[in-house]
């Protein structure tokens, strides 16, 4: 992949994350050259790997903003694109609730903004209702918001299904291309990391935290982006059903409040945290920040022991002093376009995100582009052990013995789909790569047992030793040397 | 699909000795489904000495105890083992019971059986489970995962390491490392005493001027690719941390031996009534659960300090599954529940068949240190068997003998309470 340095493009997607993936997905459509840039040693690294996993129904957001018109755009693609992508999805619908009497003009307040903004079958609850609805619950819950189209969504998987859809299209990756340095051509851009430098007619911006560092690289002064930490926890499958539609507490100045909400793939998630930080790598957890999600969920659901945690992580979101999502071409240079700013509902909004700023970049680079001939909009369905029948299992293994021997116990994961895994394209290159892949490592002993055989297996594929097989690109190296 | 008699979930120590058990009892067909590509369980990565001292009366290491065993199994006509070979579900049946599994041979297995022993082991708590705040590095390992970099596959994963938690594989593991060059900074526990054998804190740290922190833990996590320190702090008697205590220490590996989890996922899909505490199946005197004609033993039906204690164990639950398969057993059993009480966190069995004719043996483990206390096995107010411990300890399973006759004279629905009997007050001091 280093020798791909110098070459030109006709458009270079600056972060791998959710909304970078989905543009180059939609790039990949058309008879155009693209390239994604990340810094990290995968996609989904930053916000996307580490965030509350919800399809918002879009109550939320001003009226007229980007943020309203791409969260109800947005929830409506979400069903549509996880089918295509093969990325589980699943609508189980969403509540805000009132603690007390007094929160109810928030909860009419966040119905009128709703529907202002387009979003279907909002309903008030009474306490009954929402009891009848949701039964561990605060009993003292004055009433709730109820929107139905509110669901739950896998982000770091529909970022490597994009990616791997985008590349599969055409689009190049470049991994471990960090931006450092941008210089302006006539006809578009010059972009340098520390050792390697692209060109491109067209830039677009979707750096997360880091995009008002672009920005001002490419001479755009327009914004600022604060991260602001949120932290989560991670419950053991066991604590399934204890909600099972997404359950906020009402908004505050920082953010949605502390929510709870079943994942995907049944496990339960409690947070985010909200605090304003200045380091735009800091994913530390803290002590407070854990101990004051606890005390938050407990309000929501208050006979509910917080046991059986699996893990606590992290997010960034890019908060943007525009208080906005910023999609457009840059005043400064109009062949510079801006996806900054997402923070939530960002996830929510990313395929409307995407497909608005894929047109922008077409327009930049003169109007019409044909489409491919060829274009493939979804990817192969991964083969997923665990969420087989006895009777497709003996088939899949038939067909390749590899899906027989079984890596992961705690998830089901077999040596066929780690394999997979690495050898799609934008396939994984580390261990955390192949856990979000496959995974592999996200269960109760969260990587225990099944490490070692992971990093056997990536070694051997990638032809390297065991010693540079890392957890998460740079320098997380697992083992250090060998002894004998 | 290929019916059997017996199917034994694990070859481990605990399935190959279930298994040769049934054998030796007249079961003649019987399959040992093992995951790993070699019999012998956790004990393959287990290359330090210790083991079979009670059962074989000599000192023996993990893969020489292990051997002794698969030799047998290897031998013996009327065991098959599949290796590779993943158990996926057990859908318990009225007279037989369903296995399936899958392997890379044979694709998806089908197993028609009269019983199961379920014997799967368990896993150790990784470091999510304690919410310890901070970054999440490469460095940060369980102690059982460092172990089989180091022993099994020769790497080393860090040179300057912290361990928390100072259970016996925290405590094996610390003494491996610093052997293959690596500075065991410091072992920090966070009750007020180790968890592990007494053996193992003086050949694993004392020897090696390894320090162990007691009532101590990590409170932070630094380092962003790779780890570069911990910081750890004294608790208080609710286990919180102490302001003003925290000690940052540059290291490049954590490790973690923080407690060990009975790997039950098939067994609660199969329905099967669980023990809060142990986290392993309700059993009775032949380790057989709720469910007739299956039977649970070694660290999967409650995690054993020793390997002697798991053979022992699933000898019974091999004896206990040759006599259903065999329609031996007694078919009208009257249970009798026991109870931990004062001190005692668990007994296994928890219940016990008031006609059954055998000297029984139950085991318990107590919730803190005593010293020259004793324990007693009482029903209602009836002392049965008081014995004398000079020492008691979480880490250390303990026992007490029952005669059939003691078990026989009890009334039905009668309940036996294992207790702590304090008499010169405990002793928190490790």
């Amino acid at each position: 992949m280093l020798n791909q340095s110098g070459r030109s493009y006709d458009v270079a997607v600056i972060g791998a994350g959710v909304v970078g993936a989905l543009i180059a997905r939609q790039l990949g459509r058309y008879d155009i050259t693209a390239v994604v840039l990340e810094r990290a040693n995968d996609v989904a690294q930053g916000t996307t790997k580490a965030n509350s996993a919800i399809v918002h129904a879009g109550f939320d957001a001003k009226p007229g903003s980007n943020k309203a018109k791409m969260n109800v755009a947005g929830n409506r693609l979400m069903p549509g694109l996880c089918e295509t992508l093969h990325v589980p999805f699943r609508n189980n619908g969403s509540l805000v609730i009132a603690l007390s009497e007094e929160e109810l003009p928030e909860l009419q307040r966040l119905l009128v903004r709703g529907e202002a903004n387009g979003v279907p079958g909002l309903r008030l609850l009474d306490r009954s209702e929402l009891l009848a609805m949701e039964p561990q619950v605060n009993p003292e819950a004055a009433a709730a918001l109820y929107a139905p189209t509110g669901g739950v969504v896998s982000p770091y998987e529909l970022c490597v299904a994009a990616a791997e859809n985008a590349v599969a299209n055409g689009v190049t990756l470049l991994r471990n291309f960090a931006v450092e340095r941008i210089t302006r051509e006539e006809r578009g851009f010059v972009l340098f990391s520390a050792r390697e430098s692209v060109r491109a007619g067209v830039v677009i911006n979707a750096a997360g935290v880091f995009a008002d560092e672009i920005a001002r690289m490419a001479g755009d002064e327009s914004f600022r982006i604060r991260p602001r930490r949120g932290e989560y926890i991670l419950l053991d499958s066991s604590q399934a059903g204890v909600v099972e539609k997404t359950v906020f507490q009402c908004p505050s100045k920082m953010g949605k409040g502390v929510l709870i909400t079943p994942t995907v793939h049944g496990n339960i998630l409690i947070g985010p945290s909200a605090q304003d930080i200045d380091d735009r790598e800091d994913l530390a957890t803290t002590h407070g920040g854990l101990r004051g999600i606890q005390a938050a969920v407990r309000r929501t659901v208050p006979g509910y022991q917080i046991r059986d945690i699996i893990t606590s992580f992290t997010g960034l979101r890019a908060h943007c002093s525009r208080d906005d999502f910023v999609l457009e071409a840059s005043a400064a240079n109009p062949r510079l376009i801006h996806a900054a700013g997402v923070e939530s509902p960002g996830l929510t909004a990313a395929p409307a995100i995407a497909q608005h700023i894929a047109q922008l970049a077409l327009k930049a680079l003169g109007g019409a582009c044909a489409e491919k001939a060829g274009w493939v909009p979804g990817r192969p369905a991964p083969l997923r052990m665990r969420e087989l029948s006895h009777g497709e299992r003996r088939a899949a293994i038939a067909k390749n013995p590899a899906y027989g021997r079984i890596v992961c116990r705690c998830e089901t994961v077999s040596e066929g789909e780690i394999l997979d895994a690495i050898r799609a394209p934008a396939g994984a290159t580390d261990v955390d790569g192949v856990k979000r892949r496959t995974r592999a490592g996200m269960g109760r002993c969260q990587g225990g047992f099944c490490g070692p055989r992971v990093l056997e297996l990536l070694a051997r594929e990638l032809g390297l030793p065991s010693e540079e097989i890392t957890k998460c690109g740079g320098d997380s190296r697992i083992l250090l040397n060998k002894t004998k | 699909m290929e019916a059997v008699d017996l199917v034994v979930i694990g070859g481990g120590p605990a399935g190959m000795a279930a298994a040769l058990e049934a054998e030796k009892n007249g079961v003649e067909r019987i399959l040992i489904l093992e995951r790993a590509k070699t019999l012998g369980g956790i004990l393959e990565q287990c290359i330090h000495t210790g083991f079979g001292l009670h059962y074989f009366g000599e000192e023996l290491s993990g893969p020489e105890y292990a051997d002794r065993f698969i030799v047998l199994v290897e031998q013996n006509p009327h065991i098959e083992v599949k290796l590779g070979a993943m158990a996926l579900e057990v859908i318990p049946g009225e007279n037989r019971h369903r296995v399936f599994a899958v392997n890379q041979a044979e694709g998806l297995l089908e197993l028609d059986c009269k019983a199961v022993i379920l014997a799967m082991g368990c896993r150790e708590r990784p470091r999510g489970a304690l919410n310890i705040p901070g970054t999440r590095p490469a460095g940060i390992l369980s102690a059982g995962t460092a172990q089989k970099y180091v022993n099994l596959e020769g790497y080393l994963p860090g040179r300057e390491v912290v361990i928390l938690g100072s259970g016996d594989i925290g405590l094996i593991t610390a003494r491996r490392m610093t052997m293959e060059g690596a500075r065991v900074k410091l072992v920090c526990e966070l009750m007020p005493y180790s968890s592990g054998l007494t053996r193992n804190i003086v050949q694993c740290l004392e020897d090696f001027n390894i320090p162990l922190r007691l009532s101590c833990t990590v409170v932070g996590i630094h380092g962003r690719e790779r780890l570069e320190a911990v910081t750890v702090a004294n608790v208080d008697e609710n286990f919180r941390p102490i302001p003003g205590t925290e000690e940052t220490i540059p290291c490049d590996l954590l490790l973690f031996s923080v407690g060990l989890i009975p790997e039950n996922e098939l067994s609660r899909a199969a329905g099967i009534a669980m023990d809060h505490v142990t986290a392993g199946a309700v059993v009775d005197e032949l380790r057989q659960t709720g469910i007739p004609g299956i039977f649970a033993c070694g660290n999967v039906l409650h995690v054993h300090d020793m390997v002697d204690f798991v053979t022992l164990e699933s000898q019974l639950a091999g004896a206990g599954a040759a006599a259903y398969i065999r329609g031996t057993h007694d078919p009208a059993p009257e249970y009798l529940p026991t109870r931990g009480g004062n001190g005692v966190r668990y007994v296994v069995p928890q219940r016990v068949n008031r006609r059954q004719p055998q000297p029984l043996k139950l085991y318990f483990r107590v919730g803190e240190v005593y010293k020259n206390a004793s324990v007693r096995l009482r029903c209602g107010e009836t002392t049965l068997l008081q014995k004398k411990r000079p020492r008691l300890a979480p880490g250390e399973m303990e026992d007490l003998l029952l005669k059939p006759e003691q078990l026989a004279a009890l009334p039905e629905g009668a309940e036996l309470t294992i207790e702590v009997v304090e008499r010169e007050g405990k002793d928190q001091i490790f």
